[in-house]
């Protein structure tokens, strides 16, 4: 009896459990707004949800993987911003082939991600500062690489097609699913190849679980923590293109703010801020959550004010599950 | 005991160790250090806290670079510049505090850096992972699974897998820093089980330990050292454990017998019965009386500073009363304390005493702010210099001027400026954690002179303190502490370097046994 007990006990505070926790909330929270509006329940605004995530989704799957580590990264938002404002660049002015100018927005993220980790694994600086910097910076040149001014994709239909147009509306007439949601849930599903099955993903963990025993065992510290902010910043480039993609151009002023929807979701996903543990399934419910709640509250007439308040309180309870979970 | 023949027969040198120096910024750790190692041997290493036992292993281990100093490895003279090298020489070191990544899986722990890939090189091979594992479990009789996370195992298991990792690496010398402190007597028995095998395959086993009694239980020969310097090596089963002792104490006469007046009140001023707190302090009682200075002696990790820490309120205890002037107290966070009385200079002033960006009036106003406060709520600057000028001139801080900030000051001047703040707080008992740690040798004797005087103005004080010369000088009483137990309270007259070494390393059990 003791033992079964035990199992149970052990149970509840898997991590397994934290994203049941997760997903349970998300169902309730969509049951819950479909009792209290008919619009709620409807196909497209379903797939509205699902198109909300897409930016964010993309955004914190990188994020999960330096959280992980036991770092922050503060600059994706504007680091988006930078690679949006990038593909604009290639793609309008310079007209480059769309796919290059892709390329090259998904580089300009990566390069500021090894930028960051560099700063952090080499120079010594803090996360939280070294990411902060990057944050202005890229801000800074987003602004001055566009002359202060939006990048449109007039001349290149064929670049907002990307996002929104719809493959799968096209062999199934009648489910205009743009194709965002695909890439969302592509960049989630290699996301979660590179975390449980490869050696990136597992010194994310050992990193974050106890980063002095990976150094003692003779793995090279320094090199992997750049990978891994490298890699944050090849999400947070996907994430740019996606974003330019979605509003036909790339907004200089847009994007501040959005490390901060990418770290919630993280942390409602159930990854741990002191590092150690995490999962990709657990940051795309958590992302859900989020958007959910904005789309449902949005629908309710909540006033946006009133949405990010409910959405702090979201977070914080979040958390505070998670602290009780791990104090049994 | 019979020891197997391997290594009675075999005497071939696998590591030696000469002439290693090392110095830390204000300490020679190590002087013309010493050390040797045959193949299929388990060697003690001991002596008191500080003797260099650390240090010295570390330097093998490749963590610390030695200042001058000769390693020979098999006959060769090898230069080991990083973990990753001594890994690859063939050394592995378990430390004191575990080197496990808690998040993993021991499977995952034991090949970290090394993984099994598979057919596409990024790509790690979790199944042969697992197998290679469970192999290594086998050889070593082991009941592991490898995927267990390692957060789930006891700190014993945890060992096991440290060993298994070490193992894995094809490891000609383990050493051991303190292995058996956090483990319970069965699973000791299991450890030292793995080890016999060990030796047996031909492994050299350095074997770090406080508890002496398990030396013979384990050890072939037995390498004494002390303030850094190596003393002596015995064959342990010819050795007796006083021998031994009297070897890591040393016999340094140090000076004059203890200038400490009688201590003329039997007024109790604190008393603590039965005090528990989960595995780190077990049925702690003692008393101590107005005027005297009671000495806590022990190894480290005995739970000196957690009685300190528990009495002051800064950590909760499980149960326990705590009486303090005859009143039954409950003190349940340092302000508490405070108001009964109590204060605490911890071991580490830095961190824990001082502000160290802030000047010497403010630090010593810190602790009783309200007594400086106007009836408006404004702190009073005149009231706090008077005092910081009062406390300047009482203790004899060397400073400057009273808006020098702490951390100009020297070790000593720190401690003082500390005592001041608990003077200006008015608490009449006072327990000093290691307070002459990092204070130069002048200034140690300004200390030493400055309890005396505090204790002559009726101030209760315990002074934890794991210089044993410290303690014996210093002390009315000493009460000696080992693995949470108190294990002896010795009057000044009985206290003697030998009695303090033998209270200090009596385990739980024999103190059950005879008691």
């Amino acid at each position: 009896m003791k033992s079964e007990t035990k199992t149970a006990q052990t149970l509840f505070r898997s991590d397994a459990m934290q994203r049941l926790m997760a997903f349970s909330a998300l169902i309730v929270l969509s049951i819950g707004f479909s009792v209290a509006s008919p619009y709620f329940r409807t196909f497209d605004n379903f797939v509205g949800i699902l198109l909300a995530t897409a930016v964010n989704g993309v955004l914190a799957l990188g994020v999960t993987f330096v959280i992980i580590t036991a770092g922050i990264d503060l600059s994706v938002g504007t680091v988006l911003t930078f690679s949006a404002v990038l593909t604009g660049v290639f793609i309008t002015n310079w007209h480059l082939p769309i796919p290059l100018g892709i390329l090259g927005g998904v580089l300009a993220g990566s390069l500021a991600g090894f930028v960051n980790g560099t700063l952090i694994s080499r120079m010594k600086i803090p996360p939280f500062i070294a990411t902060l910097g990057m944050l202005y910076a890229t801000k800074g040149l987003s602004l001055v690489i566009s002359e202060l001014k939006p990048i449109y994709f007039n001349d290149t239909p064929a670049f907002r097609e990307m996002a929104m147009g719809s493959i799968l509306g096209k062999i199934i007439p009648g489910f205009e699913v743009p194709n965002a949601v695909f890439i969302l849930f592509g960049a989630a599903i290699i996301a979660n190849f590179i975390l449980t099955r490869t050696v990136l993903g597992r010194y994310t963990f050992a990193l974050g679980s106890n980063e002095e025993a990976t150094r003692l065992s003779g793995v090279n510290v320094a090199a992997w923590k750049t990978a891994v902010y490298t890699l944050c910043g090849f999400f947070a480039g996907i994430g740019g293109v996606l974003m330019a993609s979605r509003l036909n151009s790339a907004q200089p002023a847009l994007g501040a703010g959005y490390e901060l929807d990418a770290i919630a979701a993280v942390v409602i996903g159930g990854t741990s801020l002191s590092g150690g543990e995490g999962s990709i399934l657990g940051t795309i419910i958590g992302a859900f959550i989020i958007s959910t709640l904005t789309n449902g509250l949005r629908i309710l007439s909540v006033p946006q004010e009133w949405q990010m308040v409910v959405t702090g309180g979201i977070v914080i309870l979040a958390v505070f599950l998670d602290i009780l979970r791990r104090r049994r | 005991m019979t020891l197997p023949n391997t290594s009675s027969e075999n005497h071939e040198v696998l590591l030696r160790m000469e002439g290693v120096y090392k110095s830390f910024p204000g300490v020679q750790a190590l002087s013309d250090a010493r050390f040797e190692l045959r193949y299929g041997e388990v060697h003690a290493l001991v002596g008191e806290n500080g003797a260099g036992k650390s240090t010295l292993m570390k330097i093998l281990g490749g963590i610390y670079h030695m200042d001058a100093g000769q390693v020979y490895l098999e006959g060769r003279a090898v230069e080991i510049h990083s973990p990753r090298m001594a890994q690859d020489l063939g050394i592995s070191i378990i430390h004191q505090e575990l080197n496990l990544m808690p998040h993993l899986t021991i499977a995952q722990n034991i090949f970290i850096g090394r993984e099994p890939r598979s057919k596409i090189s990024f790509l790690m091979d979790d199944k042969t992972t697992n197998q290679q594992a469970e192999n290594l479990f086998k050889l070593l009789n082991l009941q592991l699974d490898p995927t267990t996370k390692v957060s789930d195992l006891t700190v014993a298991k945890q060992q096991m897998v440290e060993i298994a990792k070490a193992l894995s690496y094809n490891a000609k010398i383990l050493v051991m820093d303190e292995p058996t402190a956090a483990l319970t007597d069965t699973e000791i028995e299991e450890l030292f089980s793995v080890i016999r095998q060990l030796r047996e395959k031909g492994v050299g086993i350095v074997h770090i330990s406080h508890r002496l009694e398990e030396l013979k239980q384990i050890s072939d020969r037995v390498t004494v050292m002390r303030d850094g310097k190596y003393i002596d090596t015995l064959q342990t089963q010819a050795a007796p454990i006083n021998q031994i002792i009297s070897l890591m104490v040393g016999r340094i006469i140090y000076e004059s017998a203890p200038e400490l007046p009688e201590n003329p009140s039997q007024e109790v001023v604190l008393e603590v019965r039965n005090l528990n707190s989960g595995k780190l302090l077990k049925d702690v009682s003692f008393s101590l009386k107005r005027g005297e200075i009671l000495g806590f002696a022990g190894l480290m990790g005995a739970g000196r500073t957690e009685v300190a820490r528990a009495i002051f309120g800064a950590d909760p205890y499980d149960s326990g009363e705590i009486y303090v002037k005859g009143q039954r107290v409950h003190i349940k966070s340092p302000g508490d304390a405070v108001s009964q009385g109590v204060g605490y200079l911890s071991e580490d002033r830095k961190r824990y005493g001082l502000a160290l960006g802030m000047d010497v009036k403010e630090n010593v106003a810190m602790a009783a702010m309200k007594k400086f406060l106007s009836w408006l709520g404004w702190v009073d600057f005149k009231r706090t210099a008077a005092r910081g000028q009062e406390m300047v001139k009482a203790l004899n801080i060397k400073t400057p001027s009273l808006e020098q900030k702490v951390k100009f000051l020297s070790g000593g001047n720190q401690q003082k400026v500390v005592v001041g703040k608990w003077l200006t707080a008015d608490t009449d008992i006072l327990i000093f954690d290691e307070p002459t740690r990092g204070i130069d040798v002048g200034a140690k004797s300004e200390i030493y002179k400055l309890l005396n005087d505090l204790a002559h103005q009726g101030k209760a004080i315990i002074m934890i303190s794991s210089e044993l010369p410290e303690v014996l000088r210093m002390s009315h009483r000493v009460v000696v502490m080992c693995e949470g137990r108190v294990t002896g309270v010795l009057n000044a007259s009985e206290a003697t370097q030998e009695s303090i070494m033998k209270f200090a390393t009596m385990r739980g059990s024999v103190v059950q046994a005879s008691a």
